[in-house]
């Protein structure tokens, strides 16, 4: 009976009232998913018959025995350094393009953005067709000017590359994101560099980056915990560029061309939903939640850093 | 009570209630105790697409209906393999009850996890004797350490294609029956066009089409398991004479980058613009199925079929091939499973049945019976693939646990030999043996 509580227990079970929507969504969406990835860690389980211990035999199969492991973890590492370098290097550049230009901002704004609005898939399809080395529209032109253009998708050390050419050319969230960033930059600040003699570069060092930081650092971390869960355009990429025919009776190994565009993200589902192997599916995950959390954390100790040292 | 346990112990209670309830969770299981001559509906996953294979299976579903009137079966066609496999695992009244597979790569996954449940006690109930009726070599790609969770639903075999306006035109006057001739044929049919190709003898490249490294392996015979299961691919003989005469016939071409260039100028396995209809290989490896296709599309050359060439020290198993096939069984949830499996043996067993469908779709038929019928097609392309099936040297890939892992770890390693990514090819295979164990160990309970 509510009444023969005690004065604390109900200020208790208020607050629990108050914060139960989100204790629902935390526990169902964070805490039993991370929990039973850990419980089944340590099992033997194909999603059939019930699961078994088997200890720490998943863990030193992943570190061990899976030979995917190590390429999976260095491509999506590097997609990480990369990719989120280059996408805010050229977010910003094409933030500050936009801000600055006199005539006919809205088209460019508009032309920018709109390669975002491109579906994964559709994006992917329309790039590996762009890039295809013997027949697409890109080697052709490139092969007029003298120059015998690379194998693309179908190359291992250009398969990675290319991705990042995909992205890059899908970058209007974040042009969008620093365009909003520059424009909320203080103009009173450029007035008084500019009565003390600021070149433009001065004027970015000085006025801009500062202010910016904190947008910056949003892109970045983003952008690392974005890259990290990888996987549509990696997958689709690689099956239409493999050109192997996705039939009933074809099993499509991610990864092509040699494993070059393999990510944590692909080997977990291949694992855990090709090979039914659920154990080493949730290893996998652990090591990546891990590996993003440690980086998440970083980023945000030199964020707080940064911020401190504006103060 | 420190403030900070409150918010935490719900959550904590949720979450070990949700990991209970994982560990307690799992799918439906099905049962054997319906009437099979009572009125009911069953669901039939396949894989089948094309027009008229669509048309070939329904008309086989129409003739079970009819002599089972009780029985109304809803088929669902191009179902692959990974969508049957998560219907059974998740469960539920939507998962199929007579379940079917391309590649019998799987099958020893389908028994050992009990996704496709035991058909030895229905046959037992009903009367089939499996020995006489199936091939023992397409029964043991059907069954797992004695678990016969599928039967054959006609079979594959691989052979060759070749262009025989090309051969003549090289002076060849037959197709090659050896290794070594099989290598200086392709480098005469090969014709070049400025930095690439006009046409190509024989691409070896594992990544075209069907040329999955396990099927030209097949030509050599290897054993890919010791008795005790252990994979002994480094201590086969035969594995270094592949890929020795793989990488012949890439030199003999002009070299990988070069093929793999030219590879990927190729239109869609199951298209018009196939290279080998498009006229950009001389010689294909492919199954007996491409010459219905090659009909179809009127191709514009003079084509013939023969047996992939052999080892030159083994030329007396000239004729062999790879065999595979199209399996059926019945799924673990299913409710249903006396019904769904008069339908497994009407599809897999029925002699007029199999001889009809196989017809249809130019399919090797996989019972006894049905291979002697005279009422089987007598077209001498379809002819070639048939005895290439009879042929005691041809080879099925002994089915494993994690169904065909060993085969991907093949599939790897041989696309980086391929690459000369492998400077040692003893030091490559032992290790890929190491992995084929790995991945075994893995997968056992």
């Amino acid at each position: 009976m509510a009444l023969t509580l005690s004065r604390p227990a109900r200020r208790r079970l208020r607050t629990l009232g108050f914060l139960s929507p989100w204790l629902i969504g935390f526990s169902a969406f964070f805490a039993y998913p991370l929990i039973a990835t850990v419980y089944f860690s340590f099992m033997h389980y194909n999603q059939i018959k019930a699961p078994t211990f088997v200890g720490l035999r998943n863990w030193k199969y992943v570190f061990q025995d899976m030979p995917l492991f190590g390429p999976a973890l260095w491509n999506t590492l590097w997609l990480v350094v990369i990719m989120v370098a280059l996408r805010v290097v050229f977010g910003l550049s094409l933030g500050l393009l936009v801000t600055k230009i006199k005539s006919g901002v809205g088209f460019f704004r508009t032309a920018f953005y709109l390669p975002y609005l491109a579906p994964p898939v559709a994006a992917t399809v329309a790039f590996v067709f762009l890039l295809n080395p013997a027949t697409g529209p890109v080697n052709e032109v490139l092969g007029k000017v003298g120059i015998d253009g690379p194998n693309w998708f179908n190359d291992p050390a250009w398969a990675k590359p290319s991705l990042v050419l995909l992205s890059l050319w899908g970058i209007g969230d974040l042009m969008v994101i620093f365009m909003a960033a520059l424009l909320d930059v203080p103009k009173e600040q450029y007035e008084a560099a500019d009565l003390d003699g600021a070149g433009a570069w001065s004027k970015f060092r000085f006025v801009t980056w500062p202010s910016i930081t904190p947008i910056v650092m949003f892109a970045v971390v983003t952008g690392v915990v974005q890259t990290m869960q990888y996987y549509t355009q990696a997958l689709v990429a690689g099956k239409i560029a493999s050109g192997v025919s996705i039939g009933p009776g074809s099993v499509i190994q991610p990864g092509y061309p040699d494993h070059s565009t393999l990510t944590v993200p692909q080997l977990v589902y291949s694992m855990g939903f090709q090979n039914f192997n659920t154990g080493a599916a949730c290893v996998l995950s652990l090591v990546l939640f891990v590996i993003a959390m440690a980086v998440t954390m970083l980023l945000m100790r030199k964020r707080s850093g940064l911020l401190a040292a504006e103060d | 009570m420190p403030r900070w346990r409150i918010p935490l112990r719900a959550p904590v209670v949720l979450a070990s209630a949700g990991l209970l309830l994982a560990g307690c969770a799992n799918p439906s299981t099905g049962s054997a105790d319906d009437d099979p001559t009572k009125p009911v509906t069953i669901t039939f996953w396949h894989g089948w697409s094309a027009p008229g294979e669509v048309k070939a299976i329904n008309d086989s579903i129409a003739r079970f209906e009819k002599l089972h009137p009780n029985i109304r079966v809803r088929a669902t066609g191009n179902v692959s393999d990974a969508t049957v496999n998560q219907a059974l695992r998740a469960g539920g009244d939507e998962a199929p009850d007579v379940v079917s597979s391309f590649t019998t790569n799987n099958v020893g996954q389908y028994c050992d996890s009990g996704m496709w449940v035991d058909l030895d006690p229905f046959m037992k109930k009903t009367g089939l004797k499996k020995d006489e009726v199936f091939p023992r070599s397409l029964l043991n790609y059907t069954s797992y350490q004695g678990n016969q969770c599928a039967l054959p639903l006609l079979a594959d075999a691989f052979g060759m294609y070749y262009n025989k306006d090309a051969f003549k035109e090289a002076g060849i006057a037959r197709p090659p029956k050896t290794m070594s001739e099989f290598v200086a044929d392709s480098k005469k049919l090969t014709e070049k066009s400025g930095n690439s190709y006009k046409r190509v003898g024989f691409m070896p490249n594992f990544r075209l089409y069907q040329n999955s490294p396990d099927r030209l392996f097949a030509q050599w015979g290897p054993t890919y398991f010791d008795k005790s299961g252990k994979s002994r691919l480094a201590k086969e003989p035969a594995s270094y004479e592949f890929f020795k005469t793989a990488r012949k016939l890439v030199d003999a071409q002009g070299g990988y980058d070069a093929l793999e260039k030219f590879r990927t100028s190729f239109g869609d396995e199951m298209s018009n613009q196939n290279a080998f209809l498009s006229g950009k290989l001389a010689m294909h490896l492919d199954g007996e199925w491409r010459g219905l296709m090659l009909d179809d599309a009127k191709a514009k050359f003079d084509w013939g079929v023969a047996p992939l060439p052999v080892p030159d020290d083994q030329a007396e198993t000239y004729g062999r091939g790879y065999l595979t096939g199209t399996v059926a069984g019945i799924a673990h949830s299913s409710k249903h499973q006396n019904a769904a499996w008069e339908l497994v043996r009407f599809l897999t067993a029925d002699t007029d049945q199999v001889v009809k469908f196989a017809n249809a779709i130019h399919n090797v038929p996989s019972t006894y019976a049905a291979l002697k019928s005279p009422k089987l097609d007598a077209d001498p392309t379809f002819r070639t693939f048939l005895d290439i099936a009879k042929n005691k040297y041809s080879q099925v890939l002994p089915p494993s646990t994690n169904g065909g892992m060993y085969i991907v770890q093949l599939q790897d390693f041989s696309y980086s030999e391929e690459a000369g990514d492998v400077p040692d090819l003893k030091k490559g295979l032992k290790r890929l043996d190491r992995l084929i164990d790995a991945d075994t160990l893995q997968s056992k309970n």
